[in-house]
């Protein structure tokens, strides 16, 4: 059981700090470390796409759609467990969203993943638009009105320890697969797509394989944005949701797990921190500055601010070395 | 069969507007194999400089050709000066940068023009000048052929014929085929890639200038976002034709405004915009280089 010990450890220290959190702060920043963590969820499942993988995907906002959606109508209409193991409950939605999720990944990476990068772009973001669009005409999933009325956790400390969960499920995932076969040959289709091939690696197998696994953690994100805000609609899931993806990974760097969590904490504080200076100027200048910042960063820093580098590599070049 | 005419007449006025979008999207994809995804925005913005000039003239209220002429060359203007604006600022220095980057920064200069947009001009939308008085020019039968739509296509119809010229006749046209096709070889038999790429930016750009005029004359509302969907449109219907084929963004933009017009008169409309992503993916799982491309074969 020495696999289990790593992310064991992390899940008792997230729930401790989500205790420190749980008195230490009022419900405003409370609210706002949940969608820290689903934005954390989004980073790290994209960056295996986007940054592992090399390919570009615009439609996360799409699969996370779907894992909202399921959740919702799972956890208003059916009743698989008794209330006092209500948790469960949450848990195995989140699972079924995340399938359909990856179902829908499979179906549109098997035919698109054959495209090279641009085509791709645009085709995943058809999708987000297509879903969202179909989302707009179910009646019985609310139409324009949104789903309301989604059962939550009722207090932080246990909404806080569910995200963690997921968090550590999907931050160990991606790490022990980008550590084992299947990780080296993702980066070598994003090195090299045509030398991957020539050394036996079935390139187009390897992108469906990272773009399911990819929209599976955007469905569970989808499920815990669900019982968050207890609310969705699908003007939550547009091109713009997508684009945040994409920002915190590029941001992030693209190939670092720890980048993209730092990133995804980043940007969803960063617009909280903006507001006086919205309050100031009387309009709102987030996009604003989120899109210079995205060319800048581009321009001036192309593999983004932690390049390949995981936190860890960070504390032994700069920290170590200088002891 | 009459509404059928008339869906069609609608649907290749539409489909003209969208060629002079998808142009511009055509002819940089085939120069530098990038998707300018802020070439809608250029359009956007195109259609505020209008919008702006005509309240500065106090022609708002002003139909007729002298002021619609005056639009379009204010809006190409405009444009093109936008375009090389961003192609100076932003695609340059990423010339050699990989594609993913360059991508990465055309979304975040849509973004950055959106939203700016938002702030200078204000999200609420704002009525475009009356460019031209809207009647009906003749009448066959039942169908009815109105004056913007006639407008519509004897101007995007110039403009084409005006490309087609400056591509295929001129000499910076044959230097804008020739870096297309190979940017090192031009640049040793004495082109210089940088300029033609400006150019062709320039040219792009007034294209979608063209355009915005012509759209804010046909639906006069006008907002910083409302490039955002025609542009999409514009860009699938590129794909559709074979990105890079100058003839295949207009045929496929034909396509495209036709069966768009067929699927709101015949189905619904609010599946029109997921039925214009449906096409792009059947044709890009089926034929990945559009109707009318090339398919290329990548040497190691």
């Amino acid at each position: 059981m020495k696999f289990l010990k790593a992310p064991l450890l992390s899940l008792i220290a997230l729930s401790a700090l989500g205790l420190i959190f749980n008195f230490g702060l009022n419900a405003y920043f409370q609210l706002i470390l949940l969608f820290a963590a689903v934005n954390c969820l989004m980073s790290m499942s994209l960056n295996l796409v986007n940054g592992y993988t090399g390919q570009f995907s615009l439609g996360h906002a799409g699969f996370m759609a779907l894992g909202a959606y399921f959740s919702a109508y799972a956890n208003t209409h059916w009743d698989l467990l008794p209330e006092s193991v209500q948790a469960i409950e949450y848990f195995i939605y989140a699972l079924g969203g995340g399938l359909l999720a990856a179902f829908a990944g499979l179906l549109v990476g098997l035919p698109s993943l054959r495209l090279k990068g641009d085509y791709l772009a645009i085709v995943t973001l058809g999708f987000g638009e297509i879903i969202r669009v179909a989302l707009l005409n179910m009646d019985f999933l609310g139409g324009p009105r949104g789903y309301s009325g989604i059962p939550g956790f009722g207090s932080f400390l246990f909404s806080f320890i569910f995200a963690s969960v997921w968090l550590v499920i999907c931050f160990f995932t991606i790490w022990r697969v980008m550590h084992s076969t299947y990780g080296r040959s993702f980066l070598s289709v994003r090195e090299d797509e045509i030398a991957a091939e020539a050394m036996g690696i079935n390139t187009t197998r390897m992108k469906v394989r990272a773009f399911v696994l990819s929209s599976f953690f955007a469905g569970v994100a989808g499920s815990l944005f669900a019982h968050f805000t207890n609310f969705i609609n699908p003007s939550s899931f547009t091109f713009l949701q997508s684009v945040n993806a994409v920002i915190m990974v590029v941001l992030g760097g693209m190939g670092s797990m720890t980048g993209s969590i730092v990133a995804a904490i980043f940007i969803t504080a960063l617009p909280e921190a903006l507001r006086p200076l919205q309050d100031l100027t009387g309009v709102d200048l987030r996009m604003v500055i989120y899109s210079l910042s995205l060319i800048l960063v581009m321009i001036l820093r192309p593999q983004g601010l932690f390049g390949d580098l995981e936190l860890s590599d960070m504390w032994r070049k700069y920290v170590r070395r200088s002891s | 069969m009459q509404d059928f005419i008339q869906h069609i007449i609608n649907g290749v006025s539409l489909g003209s507007i969208y060629a002079l979008i998808a142009l511009g999207y055509t002819m940089v994809y085939g120069i530098l194999k990038m998707i300018n995804f802020a070439h809608s925005d250029v359009y956007m913005v195109g259609a505020f400089a209008a919008y702006y000039f005509a309240r500065f003239l106090g022609i708002e209220n002003n139909p007729g050709i002298t002021t619609l002429i005056t639009l379009l060359v204010v809006s190409m203007v405009c444009c093109s000066l936008l375009g090389l604006a961003i192609e100076r600022l932003a695609y340059r220095p990423l010339r050699k940068a990989p594609k993913l980057n360059i991508l990465i920064t055309a979304i975040g200069v849509s973004l950055f023009l959106e939203y700016s947009g938002q702030v200078v001009f204000g999200a609420d939308p704002k009525v475009f000048p009356e460019v031209m008085k809207d009647f009906v020019l003749f009448k066959i039968g039942d169908i009815e052929l109105k004056s913007f739509d006639i407008t519509v296509l004897i101007v995007s119809v110039i403009a084409m014929l005006a490309l087609e010229f400056l591509i295929f006749k001129t000499k910076i046209g044959r230097a804008m085929r020739a870096v297309s096709s190979n940017a090192s070889v031009a640049s040793l038999l004495g082109v210089n890639p940088d300029r033609i790429i400006a150019f062709t930016f320039i040219v792009g750009s007034s294209l979608a200038g063209v355009g915005s005029v012509l759209v804010g004359m046909k639906y006069p509302k006008i907002d910083p976002l409302m490039g955002m969907m025609i542009g999409l449109k514009a860009f699938v219907a590129a794909v559709l034709g074979g990105i890079g084929n100058v003839g295949g963004a207009v045929l496929g933009a034909l396509i495209m405004g036709l069966s768009e017009e067929m699927v709101v008169a015949y189905l619904s409309s609010t599946y029109r915009d997921a039925f214009a992503f449906g096409i792009l993916i059947v044709i890009l799982i089926f034929r990945p280089a559009g109707l009318l491309g090339k398919y290329s074969v990548e040497k190691v």
